[in-house]
């Protein structure tokens, strides 16, 4: 498919270098040891780290944040550290992802774990039944109240994110 | 030594013979484990959501280890390269410090950023040190031979771990299995990823990972893999049998912590080791070590 000038946001690229992680999206020069690292590529070629760079970088922003690729990073790091250009990819693919996220892209199973931390304070419920099992084997009971604090972040940082997006 | 002992999501409810071991372990080195109760999530599952907001889940543990002077040591890669990580941002980004005291102090907390974070492994290893553990091995575990899986985020990225071990040819946990008396199999793509990371994102290739790994492993005719990171484990192990299935192999590759490895050496029984919870059981292990 033929890319249009028209359809090209030439903003996207400093919206990504704008979140925590993207600053260095500019140093990329393409080499493709990023794409050649990468474990995930060498299984799924719609992994493509070089590939979704240059898309962001030419402003390709609704084939990029609506994209199930870029939740396919396993964040294992070694594109970033094989980099000649320290672009900090995994970092970056991060930085993708947030932006996404604003967007109101969510992955579903963010969505499910935001929605654990929420009710748990932990990606998994401890209750009784899971204290009961850890003090059978010798081990101690978790405290299982759900903070307030984590609500809280979760309140400030993420549920309006959720509802709809920003920006 | 003292540190706060950081358990994470996963690690008490879905690694248990890992924490127990680990526990028993530190208690007879001499290694204090504190509980903090209100110890919760150390964010990592937001950072892909809202960077900002991890940083203040992160802080939250982090403060709370602070209050009691103490630095925190954990059983999960992911928990402490995410605590490792906050930790080097909130220290380099004064803004981000600030912005996160702001939210803290709404329920009385707050971050001053002097609290250190380092996996368990990496406790023994740095801190206790290979000389002095060695002194503790009643029983070496000769004639075994183990692929230790190191982890991503044990090793990386290089720029919070440069001064600990190599990113891409690591050597930390083979000198740890080593210890033991065990021998340290080599093995190429001893950095490969398991794929946990993705398993909720798309199933098939996070076990296609596991499965290359697997199949490495099975060639090398270990008696088994060691993790030191749950969902390496639930990856390589929780997952094995779904793998067999799919690919049509037959691995029957044992996952051990290394904290039960480490234990048996050290002369607990194979029961005290919670080895029976491997959910693929290490048979000849629980039959040389059994107490009863």
């Amino acid at each position: 498919m033929a890319i249009n000038v028209k359809d090209l946001d030439r903003d996207f690229k400093y919206q990504v270098m704008r979140e925590p992680g993207g600053e260095y999206l500019s140093r990329c020069f393409a080499c493709g040891t990023c794409t050649a690292s990468c474990p995930v590529r060498e299984i799924d070629e719609r992994f493509n780290p070089r590939k979704i760079i240059r898309m962001t970088l030419l402003g390709m922003k609704k084939e990029v944040i609506e994209s199930e690729f870029v939740w396919l990073c396993t964040a294992c790091y070694m594109c970033q550290e094989r980099c000649p250009q320290d672009v900090k990819i995994t970092d970056l693919m991060n930085a993708i992802k947030n932006v996404a996220v604003k967007e109101g892209f969510i992955h579903p199973s963010y969505t499910a774990q935001v929605e654990a931390l929420k009710n748990f304070s932990r990606l998994y419920e401890v209750g009784e039944f899971e204290n009961k099992k850890r003090q059978k084997i010798g081990l101690p009971a978790l405290d299982t109240e759900t903070k307030k604090e984590f609500v809280q972040v979760i309140d400030d940082y993420v549920s309006g994110l959720l509802k709809g997006g920003e920006e | 030594m003292k540190y706060a002992f950081f358990l994470g999501c996963t690690v008490p409810v879905r690694a248990q013979n890992y924490e127990l071991s680990a526990r028993r372990v530190a208690e007879k080195l001499g290694i204090e484990l504190v509980d903090i109760p209100e110890f919760r999530c150390c964010g990592y599952p937001i950072k892909s959501v809202n960077f900002r907001g991890h940083l203040v889940m992160s802080a939250i543990n982090l403060a709370l280890a602070e209050k009691q002077g103490l630095n925190i040591t954990t059983l999960c890669n992911a928990c402490s390269v995410t605590m490792i990580e906050a930790n080097e941002e909130l220290k380099e980004h004064p803004e981000f410090l600030e912005e996160v005291n702001r939210e803290l102090s709404k329920f009385g907390l707050e971050y001053k950023g002097t609290v250190n974070v380092k996996h368990f492994a990496r406790v023994l290893y740095e801190d206790y040190g290979l000389d002095k553990l060695k002194e503790h091995i009643t029983r070496p575990l000769e004639g075994y031979r183990f692929a230790a899986h190191y982890g991503c985020h044990f090793i990386r990225p290089s720029s919070v771990y440069a001064e600990f071990d190599d990113p891409q040819y690591p050597v930390s946990l083979d000198r740890l299995v080593e210890v033991t008396g065990a021998e340290a199999v080599d093995y190429p793509e001893k950095q490969l990823c398991c794929g946990g990371g993705i398993l909720g994102i798309k199933e098939d290739v996070a076990l296609a990972l596991s499965n290359k790994k697997l199949g490495i492993v099975k060639e090398k005719n270990a008696d088994g893999m060691i993790s030191i990171c749950p969902f390496c484990s639930i990856m390589y192990e929780g997952n094995q049998k779904k793998i067999e299935k799919i690919y049509e192999k037959e691995y029957g590759i044992p996952v051990l912590y290394y904290t039960q490895i480490l234990g048996l050496a050290m002369g607990f029984s194979s029961e005290e080791m919670g080895l029976k919870l491997n959910r693929i059981k290490p048979r000849a292990l629980m039959e040389a070590f059994s107490n009863g």
